[in-house]
């Protein structure tokens, strides 16, 4: 074309990046690639691979190795003899190790850039300007967090050797997530990128030679998918971290069940995008083009539901349309291109079919007139429009570039149609009305709020999802508790004791008045639903009196009983400690009948039940000290603004404090987790269960509001597998053994629920092993609200 | 010297030009005004990496650059000499023999106008004779625009008289910080009646009005009374024409024609010195109003040393080599 007749058009014209030094890399690779074990490469002893294909064209770029069980097993050796001396290492030595990897990732960013587009499909605008940037802001942060490890986790310590999988939509920045906090806080790792593209992944390698790591602390293992799950099977591994699909996630969560492995899972989404009528609509439709349009909606946290209010539907989407038609699709080399190629042509055939499903449902489907290039894996910006929320790609991840839209009338109908979904990775709020997006933002279940903006991504910010979207965090100090362990863990600690059970039968009563010990449930004292009851006798083997039975339904109807308490997430943290104040008032003022139920439960003098009492007093003045003081962080992101992380109720919260210290594991579990907001369905100690029926009656008195603690007696461990798979339950502790923590670990997966299994004992009078912060995280999610502000 | 194919002499005429009439003063689009600072920093930002020209599609767009800039002098030392010798090249912006190369020696490649002060409308419109390219001055006691209405009126109508096509005018910033827009209104209506047949461009000054919900809300008014262009900067405020500013006046000329089908035209004014920046500035324009307001009816650079930096960078683009300034005759 002349540039007179440029001039004419004034298009764009083609603007291509050289691939000329990643192709010579390519072929450096010599035909197949190596895995990289013990700081050098070496063959798969599987003597397998795969082809790895550029999406884009389909041309094969080269042949993956395939790491075998052996292969796996050679990195964890090599990972765990190298672990020790690494996390031995001073705070500082780790930390220049961290800052070297940095350095090097932007010294060959351009390199890395166009080998991550080569292989993924990705525009380059996007590897070169966002993902290769992040990729060196999370080493420069964790260097730090390497840094000051002694001084702000003295009391913490590395886990091991992780596990960590990762997915294809950001190769080299899901890599940089994982490996980087978990080398800077002492740990190794064997890191398996995904099967469609590993090439980054092996770029990094090579930096780790460059930057002298020592051998092991970083092992790189490609392969498929039974790579992964000899990762996730391996004995030697303490932790397992994945990233990619729910069920996937759900696969591993039950492939660990009773490993006692450390598992965080950041799964799908189907995250909001909700338009108020005061946004600025300019800005949220280029918002929409950041948040389903960016690396071609192959984002887990996409804004892939639009929400819009009804009085600017059409004025919002007729912007939007309009927008589509200047969106350009093609060579992901080409520097003009937003939309590049879809990973795989299996990826690209899902998202053919969920759109084929959603017109069939009734949506109108809108693509621009954008033409695709010929061949190669592409499709066009896509929206989904006239959607209910009862529709397949309603619900679905499409992880694709197609948006659907709904609308909504009110503000409290945007919450409510937000969070109607499985998932609560992210949501995205635009409004220019500041009373109006905060409080939106506040009533979103999700890990990440976004308000005036979407994907915005930062290594100072925890990232992570509620419900079915995963649990831990990646990033700022919220991410660090998932790659360390409190330090007082590694003291030999006896299995945690299993309930000796009296059988369900008739003891004479005793003298004195009969009593009747009953469920707790919704505020009342409930009959057990089965009608049966159980005995509970001393060590000597005298009657003690009788309990209810539990059964499945007391489940439900306490978790039912639960669910209508919400409103106690939302009241004010002042409020909360004055109720636990409140407890600890009048269970002391029943101290001495309380010490002598434990002392006829125990066996023990009643100076030391009134000590359990004392303790569980202090205790519970603990808590309530803490209400108002566990809360959160000011993040300072790379931009104007702040990025809010507010620590909230995991929701439900299941609760299985220890057999033993019937009295005072019940009040160290039972009171972090009211005072952060959590309601609770407690299974109490069986063996001194009159603790927990005796302690209702002092719920009852201190102002608890019905259905905020319920008290489910019997057998713990059937009882904790109905709490475990009942999808309203977002969170489950078990304190007990074994063989039960692997059942509900399993069951845990109707809705990846956050389980914290611990079947080994602690001491719970100390303060640094019965209470504090451990429990307060475990209590709590947190929620990152960016707020960009300027006017 | 080439002398290949016919000239052609007006390149622009049947393209799309601005038409506004105005319409009726409402305080509805000024008060559903919504921008987000933020929002538009990222999308200005990102913009760079999304969109580039290169090769002769980067020579192309430089050469509608140049098409596009009113070559501009307003200094408090301007004679009829520098106004002349700034005419001359405005009539002859690119090197001949790099016009060559680019294989437009049959096209009238000249700057989109001369902007001038009102004291040397006449001796521009003489230098320029015959060329075909139209004389805007500052009529409207430039740069403060404080002057008495009546005075601003009156030189409006004496640059009209004096020959010139289009007339850059200056708003009355006070209306737009006391949020007086009826006032601003009445003012620009008043100018655009002055100007008779001239076209009007209304100089915002958006470096005074601070922020962009402020910028967008004199977009709106200044539209309504009928601007023929909005217009950034004086280029003597502290901040002149941003990338920022540009996107919220393009969307605001975007929602206008929207509403009113009526065109109105865009000129950044101060600050843009470079090819590059210049590049940018055409794509934000293609990206947010689309490839018509690409050409010298609805888009104008209001620019002094642009031209120079445009001139190198296409020498280096036919040689290969990078180019000197003292190679190209200054304006």
């Amino acid at each position: 074309m002349s540039i007179a007749e440029i001039l004419e058009t004034m298009e764009y014209g083609p603007a291509p990046e050289s691939d000329k030094e990643a192709r010579a890399w390519i072929r450096s690779l010599g035909g197949e690639t190596r895995l990289f074990i013990g700081g050098s490469f070496r063959k798969a002893k599987s003597g397998e691979s795969f082809p790895t294909m550029s999406p884009a064209t389909g041309e094969v770029l080269v042949r993956v190795a395939a790491a075998g069980s052996s292969d796996v097993d050679a990195a964890v050796k090599a990972a765990a003899k190298a672990q020790p001396a690494w996390a031995k290492l001073s705070g500082h030595a780790r930390a220049r190790y961290l800052y070297a990897l940095a350095r090097l990732i932007q010294r060959h960013s351009r390199l890395f850039a166009v080998v991550e587009t080569l292989d993924n499909g990705k525009p380059i605008r996007e590897t070169r300007d966002i993902d290769i940037p992040l990729v060196a802001r999370h080493f420069y942060h964790h260097a730090g967090w390497a840094q000051l490890m002694e001084s702000e986790l003295a009391d913490r310590t590395a886990l091991g050797v992780c596990g960590q999988i990762i997915p294809w939509n950001f190769p080299l920045l899901m890599l940089a997530w994982k490996v980087a906090p978990a080398i800077a806080l002492g740990n190794t790792v064997v890191l398996k990128p995904a099967e469609y593209t590993s090439l980054t992944a092996l770029l990094f390698a090579e930096m780790c030679q460059k930057a002298g790591l020592p051998p092991g602390v970083v092992n790189i293992v490609t392969g498929d998918g039974r790579t992964g799950e000899a990762i996730v099977e391996h004995p030697g591994i303490a932790k397992i971290a994945f990233t990619g699909s729910t069920d996937v996630g759900r696969l591993i969560r039950a492939a660990t069940a009773g490993s006692g492995k450390s598992l965080t899972l950041e799964l799908g989404g189907k995250s909001p995008f909700i338009v108020f009528d005061d946004a600025d609509c300019d800005a949220a439709v280029e918002g929409v083009v950041d948040a389903i349009w960016f690396n071609q909606g192959q984002v887990c946290c996409a804004g892939s539901r639009l929400l819009v209010q009804e009085s600017v539907h059409d004025r919002f989407v007729g912007k939007l349309k309009a927008r589509m038609e200047t969106l350009r699709v093609g060579d992901p080399l080409d520097k003009a291109i937003d939309i590049g190629a879809i990973v795989h042509p299996v990826q690209l055939e899902r998202i053919k079919q969920l759109v084929a499903t959603g017109v069939e449902e009734g949506a109108v489907l809108h693509q621009p007139g954008t033409s695709l290039p010929e061949g190669g894996c592409f499709y066009p910006p896509t929206l989904l429009l006239g959607v209910q929320p009862s529709a397949t790609v309603s619900r679905v991840e499409i992880f694709g570039p197609v948006a659907t839209v709904m609308t909504f009338r009110t503000p409290a109908e945007a919450v409510e149609l937000a969070n109607n979904t499985e998932f609560g990775l992210a949501a995205s709020v635009w409004s220019e009305t500041l009373s109006l997006a905060t409080d939106i933002a506040a009533k979103l279940r999700c890990g990440v709020v976004w308000v005036n903006g979407t994907n915005m991504f930062d290594a100072a910010v925890g990232f992570g999802g509620y419900k079915e979207s995963g649990f831990g965090r990646e990033g700022g100090r919220e991410g660090l508790s998932a790659y360390t362990r409190p330090k007082w863990q590694a003291r030999a600690r006896a299995e945690a004791l299993a309930p000796v059970l009296p059988p369900v039968s008739d003891f004479p009563a005793g003298a004195g008045l009969d009593r009747t010990a009953k469920l707790y449930v919704g505020g009342k004292q409930m009959r057990p639903d089965g009608g049966y009851s159980r005995s509970v006798v001393s060590p000597a083997g005298a009657f003690l009196g009788e309990v209810g039975e539990g059964n499945r339904k007391d489940i439900r109807n306490a978790v039912e009983a639960a669910r209508k308490a919400s409103s106690w997430a939302s009241a004010s943290e002042h409020a909360r400690a004055q109720i636990l104040y409140y407890i600890a008032e009048n269970l002391e003022a029943r101290a001495g009948e309380f010490a002598d139920r434990l002392a006829s439960m125990t066996g023990r003098r009643r100076q030391e039940g009134l000590r359990e009492v004392a303790a569980s007093v202090s205790r519970l003045f603990a808590y309530g000290a803490w209400a108002d003081k566990f809360d959160g962080a000011v993040h300072r992101p790379p931009m104007r603004g702040v990025a809010l992380a507010m620590n909230e109720p995991v929701g439900i919260l299941g609760i299985a404090p220890p057999e033993e210290r019937g009295l005072l594991g019940l009040v160290s579990t039972l009171a972090p987790a009211i005072a952060m907001g959590n309601r609770v369905v407690i299974l109490p100690s069986t063996s001194e269960v009159l603790a927990a029926t005796d302690f209702y009656q002092v719920l009852d008195t201190s102002d608890v509001p019905a259905g905020v603690v319920n008290i489910v007696t019997g057998l713990r461990a059937p009882l904790a597998r109905e709490l475990a798979a009942h999808a309203e339950v977002d969170g489950l502790w078990w304190f007990g053994d074994a063989a039960t923590a692997r059942t509900i670990e399993v069951a845990s997966v109707s809705n990846v629920k956050q389980v914290w299994a611990e079947t080994l004992q602690r001491d719970w009078y100390s303060a640094l092993e019965g209470e504090g912060r451990e429990f307060l995280t475990r209590a709590t999610q947190v929620k990152n609200i960016w707020l960009p502000y300027g006017e | 010297m080439n002398v290949a194919g016919p000239l052609r002499l007006a390149p622009f005429a049947g393209r799309p030009h601005p038409d506004n009439p105005g319409t009726a003063f409402s305080l509805d689009p000024v008060e559903a005004v919504r921008v987000n600072l933020s929002a538009s920093e990222r999308r200005v930002a990102s913009l760079g990496g999304r969109r580039t020209v290169k090769k002769d599609w980067q020579a192309a767009w430089l050469v509608r650059a140049i098409e596009c800039i009113d070559l501009t002098t307003l200094a408090g030392d301007d004679t009829e000499g520098r106004v002349q010798r700034l005419a001359a090249k405005a009539m002859r912006p690119l090197r001949p023999d790099i016009q060559a190369t680019l294989g437009l020696s049959g096209r009238r490649v000249t700057t989109g106008a001369v902007c001038v002060y009102h004291r040397f409308v006449r001796a521009a419109v003489e230098a320029l004779e015959g060329s075909g390219i139209p004389v805007a001055a500052v009529s409207t006691g430039f740069p403060a625009g404080l002057s008495p209405l009546s005075t601003r009126l009156a030189e409006i109508e004496a640059s009209v008289a004096d020959g010139a096509r289009e007339i850059d005018i200056v708003i009355t910033r006070e209306h737009v910080l006391r949020g007086d827009w009826r006032a601003l209104y009445d003012e620009i209506r008043a100018c655009k009646a002055a100007c008779g047949p001239a076209h009007m461009k209304t100089i915002l000054g958006t470096g005074d009005l601070q922020t962009l919900r402020n910028v967008a809300r004199a977009s709106w008014v200044a539209m309504m009374a009928g601007s023929d262009f909005i217009k950034t900067s004086t280029g003597k405020e502290a901040v002149n024409a941003t990338l920022p500013v540009t996107l919220t006046m393009l969307r605001a000329i975007r929602d206008y024609r929207a509403l009113t089908g009526h065109l109105v035209g865009y000129k950044p004014a101060g600050g843009i010195s470079t090819a590059k920046d210049a590049l940018t500035y055409l794509s934000l324009v293609k990206e947010e109003l689309g490839g018509d307001w690409l050409q010298p009816n609805l888009f104008r650079f209001g620019a002094s040393s642009l031209l120079a930096d445009i001139e190198r960078q296409l020498e280096h683009h036919v040689t290969g080599g990078y180019a000197a300034f003292s190679h190209h005759g200054m304006a």
